[in-house]
């Protein structure tokens, strides 16, 4: 093989290379930091002009049982409801629940409760703005108030 | 630049693409976005009950579940929720026979469904003008798998009689709690 070849080779080695990094999926997955955090919050929060968490969190529910969710946990104390759905493709990838959900509510200031969705979707993290704009779409509806973006 | 060469540009190319189609972000649009086929939904598997006492509701149909058969998974009685599951068999004998006829045809095995676990999940909440009802809204689901305890089917139980009752069986619980002996 002459060096021109061998160096065209190992050109065509790196592309996908680091394509394959793009993709790793292992060992800096517990403390995910691939995205801006401070990005990724302000695509997941919402702020809302009301004070009263269990209506909001009753509305939240709703929300999600009108999407097709199964609830998995609520807890009203710590302002925490985790729900699941079942998708088409669950049966290729063999897991019951491939869209998981855990959105939670909490005091912003005197007048406003922040609602945060975090999403999950067949073992990796949402981080597209367009689901989670449907999702505040939605629950606006719900609580008859309109979500306010935050930074 | 020669045959081969192009070749492998072409293949390096495909794998590449391919790659990338592994780990594309899924659009998420239908799930998260209110359909008129979900706010459907929720006609079917919604009732009013003329009461102002939720929790007693949220009682009963903890009972009416249990009397079913359900095993109650959670519960949060201030934000008006239950959810209960149970697990059953899903033998179907229609389903063995053709799959053991197409089984000795191709010559693989083909596994049936064998176990189902059934969802419920429960919400109640007060409405009407200052609160005088109560609205109760029931979701059914169903898993299954097949004898090897691979998932075969994931689907939301649809059909509006067994909603129907439900709430049959709830206002009949209701009223009997009403007139307790």
């Amino acid at each position: 093989m002459t060096s021109d070849r061998l160096k065209r080779n190992v050109l065509l080695l790196i592309p996908l290379l680091l394509l394959l990094a793009a993709c790793a999926t292992t060992h800096d997955r517990l403390l995910d930091m691939d995205t801006s955090q401070v990005q990724l919050r302000s695509i997941q929060s919402r702020a809302f002009d009301t004070t009263d968490k269990e209506k909001t969190m009753r509305a939240i529910i709703a929300t999600l049982q009108d999407l097709g969710f199964m609830l998995d946990r609520a807890d009203y104390t710590l302002g925490v409801v985790a729900a699941s759905k079942a998708r088409a493709d669950s049966m290729q990838m063999q897991v019951a629940a491939s869209l998981r959900v855990t959105v939670t509510v909490r005091p912003r200031g005197e007048k406003q409760l922040l609602v945060r969705c975090n999403a999950e979707y067949l073992r990796s993290p949402v981080t597209d703005a367009k689901p989670y704009q449907n999702f505040f779409n939605s629950l606006e509806k719900a609580m008859f108030l309109e979500a306010h973006q935050v930074d | 630049m020669d045959m081969g060469s192009f070749l492998r540009i072409g293949s390096a190319l495909l794998a590449g693409v391919l790659l990338l189609a592994g780990c594309a972000a899924v659009t998420l649009d239908k799930d998260l976005n209110l359909t008129p086929e979900m706010l459907a939904q929720r006609q079917v598997q919604t009732r009013r009950f003329d009461t102002t006492d939720e929790q007693k509701i949220l009682r009963t149909c903890a009972a009416l579940l249990q009397d079913t058969g359900f095993n109650i998974d959670e519960s949060e009685t201030k934000l008006g929720i239950l959810t209960a599951s149970k697990e059953r068999d899903a033998t179907d004998a229609v389903q063995w026979a053709t799959y053991l006829a197409i089984s000795v045809l191709l010559g693989v095995p083909i596994p049936p469904d064998k176990d189902q676990v059934m969802k419920a999940f429960v919400t109640t909440r007060p409405v009407g003008t200052e609160g005088r009802q109560v609205a109760v809204r029931v979701v059914f689901e169903r898993a299954v798998f097949d004898t090897d305890g691979r998932l075969t089917k994931m689907e939301a139980l649809n059909d509006p009689k067994m909603y129907q009752s439900f709430f049959e069986k709830l206002s009949k619980a209701l009223f009997l709690e009403a007139h307790d002996f």
